[in-house]
């Protein structure tokens, strides 16, 4: 006997919570305990009063999964409201990064030349590093990196995709 | 506004919310509490031996009264032995609020005596749940874990509450209620999907009522909205496990139970209709079988209250969102508004009357043993006009009860569906015999079962609670003895109850009265000697030991491949047969 896996798509939703004690776990518990996948997810508080925080959550499964993660989502009591954005239509997609790069000569020529081009900023530099940030896309952050590590990455840190509708209407 | 102690508050709010039993055990995390309870007399607070016990008894109490049953116990082990109900009454949607103690929060994390994280242990087996750090949130949380656990799908909320916050004061008036509760599950359906299901049962030839617990969920009234809707329809009626009761089974519209072990008339029904409109059920695997192979021909509609059990596993045609007792009421109206008159459906009705016909549910006589299907008969003829409580427990007895013991009502059948739950049935019962004092309530156990939580036995002693407990003693964890003499040629590994206690001494010790019956010819009247003692009462019934459980749909089977008497069965299967539950 074999284990059969299903073809699977990618699917960026954004949550509306309450801000309270243990909603994260509660969100990614119920991802673990009913074997879906997280691909990233941040969290921030968004409303005035500190009282909704948005978590952006990007998954992968068949559709028929992508449906019950969000039923499932929607039934958690602290939830007020999931929108799936890739089904939504047009949506931006950011993430934001810190890569940090060592070394000398051309490499360090190199990495700067290359930050140029993909309009990561300087925000710190010694004789012998650079940390660049750089927001875009996850796949135009995924090459800037591959590219890095070819000239001296020693360290990197993403923040995960926070994402939002485009046109007038709120999630 | 005076100040409290969070005990106080806590007991003031539970009186202000109607609670008048709480099941519970005492412990450090909790004396607080029940110095608060000591004061009042009106909260009855029955203490059980084992905090699963306390579980069990809140889900027999809320499912034979329909009211949320309350359960109270300390921190760490007493909150663990709780996990075992809570994930049952979560499977079974059954409202249950549990306080559990916490140690102080001052000590939480540091691996305090008897403490353990119960917030994040039962987040999954839980509705929601809370930990309480201020008193004065302390009436605000339960007012909306009382709603939460009541409304909507029903299910488990725990309020975890540290040492500390019950002891500490706070300014505390009565009748706070919930203002603009943040969870307002969806009641009535859709206007435009009620239409369409009308249109779709205006269409059918072979439709069928697929039942579940959401109908005895959503109250008695249901049950009378079903029985209209079907004598409108006059389409055949057939329930999951979980929904006996809530169709008469005395009706000729009744097909018998669905499922692995229900009905060959229900199944082939199932399998051959061309509108299934499936009402508070959930298409649970036990009910589907093959998937791929589940009711290929038929038009889908589903009516529930949780949007998650909606495509789930099956796909549906048309969903239609909300409680099915008001659902059945709207599509009544519908239907009635379009002077809508039920063909006869001839061609449908002679069909069932065909697969009827195999008697499946028939079994061999012996007169040397006593058939526990006929145990079971004997029970419900005996029974019967008195409208009793059953409640079982898990494995081959339950379904044999749920087989061959006919319901007429909803909220007198409790049993653990969805978790499965050995242990189940004595406590469930003491919980219903609660709920109705005047009730006749019978615990149709295993005796592999029945010692799971047979210490609760001292807990109908004490409460002087008649509860009956008639074990179908086969000798063996039956059902899974049967499994293996259907997949894994009779090897029988350590499915043999041995040295079993001697349960008429046992009953007695515990001041039950016992009762042994060993030979058919004594059934009758041992049947009838339970039922006219007084007081607690142990029947130790002595069936066939190899008898198995028919008609069966093995695992990975279709509804129309099912096993009817022992010759269909084959002794083994198939790998991926195997690796399904």
């Amino acid at each position: 006997m074999h284990i059969k896996e299903e073809q699977v798509e990618r699917h960026v939703l954004a949550v509306l919570v309450d801000n309270e004690a243990g909603i994260l776990a509660r969100i990614a518990g119920m991802f673990t305990a009913r074997g879906y996948n997280i691909e990233s997810l941040t969290v921030a508080d968004i409303s005035a009063d500190h009282a909704i925080s948005r978590i952006t959550i990007a998954t992968n499964g068949p559709p028929h999964v992508i449906e019950q993660i969000i039923a499932q989502l929607d039934r958690l009591v602290p939830v007020h409201s999931v929108r799936d954005l890739t089904e939504a239509g047009p949506h931006v997609q950011r993430e934001l990064a810190l890569v940090k790069v060592a070394g000398k000569g051309e490499n360090r020529i190199e990495a700067m030349r290359l930050a140029d081009v993909y309009r990561a900023r300087v925000v710190d530099a010694t004789t012998e590093s650079f940390v660049f940030e750089i927001t875009g896309a996850p796949d135009k952050i995924q090459t800037f990196v591959g590219l890095m590590r070819e000239v001296g990455l020693v360290e990197v840190g993403r923040t995960g995709v926070v994402a939002i509708g485009r046109g007038p209407d709120s999630a | 506004m005076a100040e409290k102690s969070g005990a106080e508050i806590l007991v003031q709010t539970l009186l202000d919310l109607g609670v008048d039993t709480v099941f519970g055990y005492p412990g450090g995390a909790v004396l607080p509490i029940y110095d608060a309870l000591y004061d009042h007399p009106k909260i009855k607070h029955i203490l059980v031996r084992h905090e699963q016990a306390a579980t069990h008894a809140a889900e027999g109490y809320a499912r034979s009264t329909g009211k949320p049953g309350v359960v109270l116990v300390t921190s760490g082990p007493g909150a663990t032995n709780a996990v075992t109900g809570i994930t049952d009454a979560l499977m079974d949607s059954i409202p249950m609020v549990v306080i559990t103690g916490q140690v102080a929060t001052n000590l939480i994390g540091s691996d305090a005596f008897q403490e353990a994280d119960t917030v994040g242990i039962t987040r999954h087996c839980t509705k929601h749940n809370y930990l309480v750090k201020q008193p004065s949130e302390l009436a605000g949380v339960l007012t909306e874990a009382f709603h939460i656990a009541t409304q909507g799908r029903p299910g488990p909320v725990v309020v975890d509450i540290p040492k500390n916050v019950q002891v500490a004061a706070a300014e505390f008036s009565s009748h706070n209620g919930l203002k603009n509760s943040r969870y307002q599950p969806q009641v009535d359906g859709d206007f435009k999907a009620i239409n369409e299901a009308a249109e779709m049962i205006m269409q059918a030839e072979a439709p069928i009522l697929y039942t579940g617990g959401g109908i005895i969920n959503s109250g008695p009234k249901a049950s009378e909205t079903l029985g209209q809707l079907a004598e409108l329809l006059g389409a055949p009626v057939t329930s999951t496990l979980m929904g006996l009761g809530a169709f008469p089974a005395s009706s000729d519209q009744w097909l018998g139970m669905l499922g692995m072990h229900g009905t060959y008339e229900a199944n082939m029904a199932m399998n051959r209709a061309d509108l299934v409109v499936c009402l508070g059920a959930r298409f649970d695997d036990r009910i589907t079988g093959r998937l791929d192979a589940f009711s290929p021909n038929s038009k889908k509609i589903h009516v529930d209250i949780d949007r998650s059990s909606v495509n789930k596993t099956v796909r549906v045609d048309l969903p239609v969102i909300g409680d099915v007792g008001r659902v059945m009421e709207q599509l009544l109206a519908v239907l009635k508004g379009r002077k809508f008159n039920a063909p006869d459906y001839e061609e449908w009705w002679s069909r069932i009357k065909g697969w009827r016909a195999t008697d499946c549910l028939a079994f061999p006589e012996s007169k040397t043993e006593i058939m526990p299907q006929l145990a079971i008969r004997k029970l419900w003829e005996a029974t019967h006009e008195r409208d009793p409580i059953i409640t079982t427990e898990v494995g081959q007895h339950q379904m044999w009860a749920a087989q061959h013991f006919d319901f007429e009502k909803p909220n007198k059948w409790l049993t653990s569906g969805g978790l499965g739950t050995m242990g189940y049935g004595l406590p469930a019962a003491i919980g219903a015999q609660l709920g109705d004092p005047d009730a006749l309530v019978i615990d149709i156990a295993g005796e592999a079962s029945i010692q799971m939580n047979i210490q609760e036995l001292a807990t109908a002693s004490q409460y002087r609670l008649p509860v009956k407990i008639f074990i179908v003693n086969n000798e063996y964890m039956g059902m899974v003895r049967q499994w293996q003499e259907l997949t894994y040629e009779s090897r029988y590994s350590n499915s043999y109850s041995d040295s079993l206690p001697d349960f008429i001494k046992l009953a007695e010790s515990y001041g039950w009265t016992g009762i042994l019956i060993d030979d058919p010819a004594d059934l009758e009247a041992g049947i009838a000697k339970m039922i006219e003692t007084d007081g607690p009462v142990l029947v130790d019934c002595r069936v066939a030991k190899l008898a198995n459980c028919f008609p069966m749909i093995p695992s990975g089977a279709a509804h129309t491949d099912m096993l009817l008497a022992p010759e269909d069965v084959k002794g083994t299967m198939d790998d991926n047969a195997k690796a399904l539950v």
